[in-house]
C-alpha cells in the first residue's frame, strides 16, 4: 500500500470517467425520449383536448424551454429518483422499479453463482488437459452456449422439465397459492422465506428459480470457462509452476493452489462482467418465465408504449451495468499490485 | 467424371498447388494468391471451422433457391391442416396453427436472416471504421470526443439499448437493423482506432504525405485497407450475436412483422402451443441455433488463421 497518493489519483480519474459515462448514458436516453414519435402531451391531455389545454400541458411539461434546459431538468429529476409516472401501472416508475429489481437481482445472482461453481472448474480442467477430449468437449459446450437463443432454450426447458417431467415449478416466482404469503423484506423470495422461517415457500421458490437461473448460468459458464482456460494456460507455462513441480508438490496443489491462485484477480473481473451480462440477459429470460423482474417490466412497457417506464428501466439497467463494469475495473486495481 | 479426365484434373491441381506454394513467387499476383492459399490450407485443416463454412454455404443455397427447395407456399394457410405433427399431411417439419408449412417458412426465413446479418455486418463495421480511423488519425480533441461517445455506447447493455431504439423508431426489420447497428459499431471503432494509431507514424504514410496527399486520401486509400482484416475477424465472431439479437427483437414482436417467416417471430408465434405442439416453436429455434453456431465455428477458425498474434 505504499504508493497511496497515486492510487488515490487513479481513483479520482475513474470517478471522472464514471461521471462522463453516466451523463452520456442519460443524454442518450433523454434523446431517445425526445425523438420518439409518441407525443407526450397528447398522451396526457387526450386527443380531444382544446388548443389551450394542450398549450398549458406543453408548458407544464417544460417542452417550450430550450433543449439544454430540458436536459438539465431531466438530470435533476433523475437524480431525485423521479422518472415520471407509468401509464400502465399508474404509479411512479421509481416505485415500480424498486419493486421489480430484486426479482432480477435474485435471478442473476443465483445464475452467476452456479455459473462460477461449474465454469471455473471446467475451465481449469480444460486447461490442464489441453488438447484432450475433455478440452474439446468443454469448447463445444461453451460454443453451444454462445449460439443458443435464450428465449428458445427457455421454452424447450419449460416443455421438458415442467411440461413433461414435472421436475421444476412453472413460470413465475412461486406457485400461485404461495404468492404474498410472507412479508417482503429484501424482495428476494429465497431470502425472505428463510427470514420468515417458511421452508415450504423456500423450496417452492427454489423449484421455480432453478430452470431460469440454470439457463442464465449456462451462458455465464460458457464465458467464464473459456476465460478461465486461457488464463490458466498462461499461468501453467510460467517457470514458477515448473519450480513447484520440481519441489515435489502434488499436481493438485500446483494447479488448484498456485496457478488458480494467480488468476483469481483476472477471474473476479470476468465474473463481474458476466454478472452484468446476466442482468441484461434476463430481459428475454424473464419474458419466457413470466419472472416479474426489470426485464419483463421493460418489455411489457415497451409493447404498450409506456415510455416513462421504458426509459426509467433503461436508465437503471444502464447504471447498474456501468457500475458493475467499473467495479470490475476497480477490483482489478485493488487486488493486482501490478496494475497500481 | 471419367478416370482419364480425373488424372488430368489431378495433374492440373498438382501444378496449381505447387505454383501457389512456390517459395519464390515471380509476380505480385502469385505472392498474393499464395498468401491466401496458405491461409486456406490452415483453415481447411480445422474441421470445426470447415463445418461452420459448409453450414453457411448451405444456408446461402437455401436462400438463393428457396422457391425450388420448398414444398409449400410459405404464406399459404390451410386451417383444416393446422398444427399437423412433423411428417403428417405432407408437412416435413409439421405445420403451424394456421396450417402453414414450417419447413417452407424456415427456408424462406433464411432470406430474412441473411438480409439482416448482411446489412448489419456491412453498416456497423463501416460506421466504426469511419469513426475509429478519423479519431485515430486526426487525434486531439476530436479523438477525445469520439472515443468518449464510443465508451458511452459500449457502457450500455446492448439488447436494452436496441429495445429502446426500436421503440422509438417503430417495429420492423429495417428499424431492427438500424437499432442493432447503432449498438454494434463501438467495438469496431475501437479496433480501427487502435490499428490507425500503430500505422499513422509509419514511414510509408510519411512518404505519401510528402507526395502531397491530404488526410482524407491517406485515411481512405492507405489506412482503411490495413484495418480490414482485423475488422473481418471481429465481424465474423459478432455474427452469431447479431443473429441472436435480431431473433430476440423478432421474438418480442419488435423486428419483422407477421406474416413474415422470420425465425424469432415464428418462435414467438409457436410459444402458445409449446406444451402440446412442440414442433411449432422448436424448429425455428433449431434453425437459429444451427446458423449462429456455424458463424461461431467459422469465426473461431478464421481467428486462428488470420490473427497474426495467434500465429507465431
Amino acid at each position: 500500500m505504499s504508493p497511496f497518493p497515486s492510487f488515490l489519483s487513479a481513483t479520482f480519474r475513474i470517478l471522472i470517467s464514471i461521471v462522463i459515462t453516466m451523463i452520456g448514458l442519460l443524454l442518450i436516453t433523454f434523446f431517445i425520449g425526445r425523438v420518439m414519435p409518441i407525443d407526450p402531451v397528447l398522451s396526457i391531455v387526450g386527443e380531444s383536448a382544446s388548443r389551450a389545454t394542450y398549450d398549458e400541458a406543453y408548458i407544464r411539461l417544460g417542452l417550450d424551454k430550450p433543449l439544454i434546459v430540458q436536459f438539465f431538468n431531466f438530470l435533476i429529476d433523475v437524480f431525485r429518483g423521479d422518472f415520471g409516472e407509468s401509464l400502465l401501472t399508474a404509479r411512479p416508475v421509481s416505485q415500480d422499479l424498486i419493486r421489480v429489481f430484486p426479482a432480477t437481482l435474485e435471478l442473476a445472482t443465483v445464475g452467476t453463482i452456479i455459473g462460477v461453481l461449474v465454469g471455473v472448474p471446467l475451465g481449469v480442467i480444460a486447461a490442464v488437459k489441453q488438447g484432450t477430449w475433455f478440452d474439446h468437449v468443454a469448447r463445444v459446450v461453451a460454443l453451444i452456449g454462445y449460439s443458443m437463443p435464450v428465449f428458445w432454450i427457455g421454452l424447450i426447458g419449460l416443455l421438458v422439465f415442467y411440461g413433461i417431467l414435472g421436475w421444476v415449478g412453472g413460470p413465475g416466482r412461486l406457485d400461485i397459492f404461495y404468492v404474498d404469503m410472507i412479508p417482503s423484506v429484501t424482495g428476494m423470495i429465497l431470502i425472505d422465506s428463510l427470514l420468515a422461517g417458511d421452508m415450504d415457500i423456500f423450496w417452492n421458490a427454489v423449484s421455480h428459480i432453478m430452470l431460469p437461473a440454470g439457463l442464465l448460468a449456462y451462458y455465464s459458464l460458457a464465458y467464464i470457462s473459456r476465460m478461465t482456460r486461457s488464463f490458466m494456460l498462461e499461468q501453467l507455462e510460467q517457470e514458477y509452476i515448473t519450480t513447484a513441480r520440481v519441489k515435489g508438490l502434488s499436481e493438485h496443489t500446483v494447479v488448484w493452489r498456485h496457478a488458480l491462485g494467480n488468476v483469481k484477480v483476472q477471474l473476479v473481473t470476468v465474473i463481474a462482467l458476466s454478472y452484468a451480462g446476466l442482468l441484461e440477459g434476463s430481459v428475454l429470460t424473464e419474458t419466457i418465465f413470466s419472472w416479474p423482474g426489470i426485464g419483463l417490466y421493460i418489455t411489457t412497457a415497451l409493447l404498450s408504449a409506456d415510455m416513462n417506464a421504458v426509459l426509467g428501466g433503461t436508465i437503471v439497467v444502464g447504471l447498474v451495468f456501468v457500475c458493475l463494469n467499473i467495479l470490475a475495473d476497480l477490483l482489478y486495481k485493488v487486488f493486482d499490485p501490478r496494475a497500481r | 467424371m471419367t478416370h482419364n479426365s480425373e488424372t488430368a484434373q489431378n495433374q492440373h491441381n498438382q501444378s496449381l498447388h505447387s505454383w501457389l506454394l512456390s517459395e519464390t513467387p515471380t509476380s505480385r499476383r502469385q505472392a498474393k494468391l499464395s498468401v491466401i492459399y496458405h491461409s486456406w490450407l490452415a483453415f481447411k485443416s480445422n474441421p470445426m471451422a470447415m463445418a461452420g463454412l459448409v453450414i453457411l454455404v448451405l444456408l446461402l443455397i437455401c436462400a438463393a433457391f428457396a422457391p425450388f427447395l420448398t414444398t409449400h407456399d410459405p404464406f399459404e394457410q390451410d386451417l383444416a391442416l393446422g398444427l399437423s405433427a412433423p411428417g403428417e399431411n405432407g408437412f416435413w417439419l409439421g405445420s403451424d396453427n394456421l396450417g402453414r408449412d414450417i419447413y417452407s417458412r424456415l427456408i424462406y426465413g433464411s432470406r430474412i436472416t441473411l438480409y439482416i446479418v448482411t446489412l448489419v455486418a456491412v453498416m456497423a463495421p463501416i460506421a466504426g471504421l469511419f469513426i475509429g480511423t478519423l479519431a485515430g488519425y486526426l487525434g486531439g480533441w476530436l479523438d477525445f470526443v469520439l472515443m468518449r461517445i464510443t465508451d458511452i455506447f459500449l457502457a450500455f447493455p446492448r439488447l436494452i439499448l436496441a429495445l429502446a431504439f426500436v421503440s422509438v423508431l417503430g417495429a420492423g426489420i429495417e428499424n431492427a437493423v438500424l437499432a442493432i447497428v447503432l449498438t454494434a459499431w463501438p467495438p469496431y471503432a475501437r479496433i480501427a482506432r487502435a490499428e490507425t494509431l500503430t500505422i499513422r507514424n509509419a514511414d510509408f504514410i510519411s512518404a505519401v504525405k510528402l507526395q502531397g496527399a491530404g488526410p482524407l486520401r491517406i485515411i481512405v486509400r492507405h489506412i482503411w485497407p490495413l484495418c480490414i482484416s482485423s475488422l473481418v475477424i471481429r465481424v465474423t465472431l459478432d455474427m452469431a450475436g447479431i443473429i441472436l439479437t435480431a431473433a430476440g427483437l423478432g421474438f418480442l414482436g419488435l423486428g419483422a412483422q407477421p406474416p413474415s417467416p422470420e425465425w424469432g417471430a415464428m418462435i414467438s408465434a409457436g410459444r402458445k402451443f409449446i406444451l402440446y405442439h412442440w414442433w411449432v416453436a422448436t424448429m425455428p429455434g433449431l434453425a437459429i441455433f444451427v446458423v449462429s453456431l456455424a458463424f461461431n465455428l467459422l469465426g473461431d477458425g478464421l481467428r486462428d488463421v488470420l490473427d497474426p498474434k495467434g500465429k507465431s
